[in-house]
């Protein structure tokens, strides 16, 4: 495993000198919100769409990918001719807060000169939400055309739509829930402790050590990767044939699926920061959109003018679709105007970054239905 | 703009004629849900012709899924278990064409129309038409005719009724009957509206108006 600290570059941003004081009471000093748009405003500034990231994408959404050299992570998705076409929309992805593209989180360096470390206070999807509601009036933005993610993007979504819903004309929450479940957290602790228990993670410190926790989070990233697929999906991929030429380091010849998720493990290390994923996979935790309105998720969609697309997929047993119904009812229950489908497919969780042309269809045709609706040229 | 309007008018003589029949009872500019929406033509219709905000409910998600791609807001739910969810008098309309008969239980499923909507608009095929009544006093089997084309095991249609049947159901539950009348299979207007009991002979299929009375 390599455990060499991860390249510096830089990322496109924009500072806020006030900071963003959290949910929890803390306050950060400053906020930096790293960002990409991609095609151009109209003059009204009515045309654009925010992409929000899942818990280790980031706003790389439509370019390769600068340290992995990757294809963009939702080409299937945005882009020129795209679902959600750059040629139409201005489309806006940014990292988000507590995340290690560009935006503030634990790998900063606070005024005393020491990381941020597990010294980064706790934070939650809405501060998350808040710090892109800075960068969108920064780009002079005062309603967003759409709001679109899955999984933990899908949970912003939901959070714009509450938090701010005069300022959303549209959302498309994807494969996502109003509340994190107990298995969730279950499997996100199970990914953190294997972080706190790599012996170079060094509480949190690691930074000018030279090496970072690659072990732990390699573990992490393996166990949440079986939480993004199927049954199916593992069956069809790789059954339970061998590796030719690669030995377990235990006993015998290796599965084509362990050799799969050490690979998954080993390429995520050199892009993401382990602080980071603590950091998040805490906010998704504490998750609960009911909570924050008397535990009522009507309530928090009351009165509501946007126009909703929920939609899950029937293999994702990590957000499966029971939790995007119980979104659609909360939505019926606030007289919200939704559209609510189940995409059939045997890909689990991972199917909204996949070629699934249903997925595709719905999404575009909801953005038409809805530029027609705003008045925005078809 | 005149493309528009031309491609509008193609739409709509192409309408089932049924849903041409309902979808000149709404008035324009209102709130309209469509259970079992289909393919989505009423509602598609009602929102580009008549200003209204209507939205549909399907339970067949690949219906779903081309209709909310055709832009048009649909969610997957049925009759018996989606309407609770929705608040008191969210609508104007709430309509559910050829389904009452399909669903498992129509008196709760017309309260809850009544409780969301102002108005219920409400088609059913009439099993009192004389084709059914014939044919099984002939054969002595359940009928099989163009609307009720299904074997008894295989049917959807498990709560038949007939014209005289959907009457005494409103009068008992208390709603007021605005208009009816009955209709051929192919939605044509049958001639005998002013008379029920011809109606629940000669017609094939019954479409009622109703609210709280």
């Amino acid at each position: 495993m390599d455990t060499a600290p991860l390249s510096e570059i830089a990322h496109q941003s924009v500072t806020f000198a006030c900071g963003l004081t959290l949910d929890g009471g803390a306050h950060l000093p400053t906020l930096t919100v790293a960002y990409r748009t991609y095609g151009l405003l109209n003059q009204q500034a009515s045309n654009a769409i925010l992409i929000c990231h899942a818990l280790t994408g980031d706003q790389y959404v439509a370019e390769t990918h600068p340290v992995t050299g990757k294809d963009p992570w939702w080409e299937l998705m945005v882009g020129p001719g795209r679902p959600v076409d750059t040629d139409k929309y201005f489309v806006i992805c940014s990292n988000v807060l507590g995340g290690c593209m560009g935006t503030t989180g634990p790998g900063d360096v606070r005024d005393d000169g020491r990381h941020w470390g597990m010294e980064f206070p706790a934070i939650t999807i809405r501060d998350m939400v808040r710090a892109q509601r800075r960068l969108v009036d920064h780009l002079g933005i005062t309603r967003l055309f759409a709001v679109i993610g899955g999984s933990m993007g899908g949970m912003q979504v939901l959070e714009w739509a509450a938090t701010y819903p005069d300022a959303v004309f549209a959302a498309v929450p994807i494969a996502t829930a109003a509340t994190h479940s107990a298995q969730n957290i279950a499997f996100n602790e199970v990914g953190r402790q294997a972080v706190l228990g790599d012996a170079d993670f060094c509480g949190g410190q690691y930074y000018q050590t030279g090496r970072i926790p690659a072990g732990g989070l390699a573990v992490a990233r393996m166990v949440a990767h079986i939480t993004y697929l199927s049954e199916q999906a593992l069956s069809r991929k790789f059954g339970r044939r061998l590796q030719p030429g690669k030995a377990s380091a235990l006993f015998g010849d290796m599965f084509q699926v362990e050799s799969y998720l050490q690979y998954q493990g080993s390429t995520f290390v050199r892009r993401f920061d382990a602080n980071s994923y603590l950091t998040i996979t805490r906010a998704m935790d504490y998750f609960d959109l009911a909570a924050e309105h008397k535990n009522d998720l009507s309530r928090a969609f009351a009165g509501t003018r946007t126009r909703f697309c929920v939609v899950s997929f029937s293999s994702d047993w990590l957000f499966p679709t029971a939790e995007s119904r119980a979104i659609a009812r909360a939505l019926n229950r606030a007289a919200a105007n939704v559209s609510f489908v189940e995409v059939a497919s045997d890909k689990g969780h991972d199917a909204f970054l996949l070629d699934e042309p249903d997925l595709h269809r719905i999404v575009s045709g909801f953005l038409s239905g809805c530029a027609l609706h705003a008045g925005l040229p078809s | 703009m005149t493309e528009t309007a031309e491609a509008v008018r193609y739409v709509a003589k192409n309408m089932r004629l049924d849903l041409r029949l309902i979808a000149e009872m709404v008035t324009p500019h209102t709130r309209v849900l469509d259970i079992g929406c289909g393919d989505g033509q009423l509602i598609d219709e009602l929102s580009r012709v008549g200003g209204c905000d209507a939205r549909g409910i399907e339970i067949d998600m690949a219906e779903v899924t081309r209709t909310v791609a055709r832009g048009l807001p649909v969610m997957h739910g049925d009759a018996d278990s989606d309407l609770r969810h929705y608040p008191d008098r969210a609508f104007d309309y709430v309509v559910l064409s050829r389904t009452l008969q399909a669903v498992e239980r129509p008196r709760e499923v017309l309260r809850q129309m009544l409780r969301i909507g102002e108005r219920a608009i409400v088609s059913f095929p009439n099993f009192g038409h004389w084709k059914v009544r014939l044919q099984l006093m002939w054969s002595g089997r359940m009928p099989m005719t163009e609307v009720w084309a299904r074997p008894w095991h295989e049917t959807p249609n498990i709560h038949p009724c007939t014209i005289r049947d959907f009457f005494m159901l409103c009068a008992e539950e208390g709603y007021e009957v605005e208009r009816w009348l009955a209709i051929d299979e192919a939605g044509r207007k049958s001639p005998w509206r002013r008379f029920s009991g011809l109606a629940n002979l000669f017609g094939e299929q019954a479409l009622f108006m109703l609210r709280r009375a």
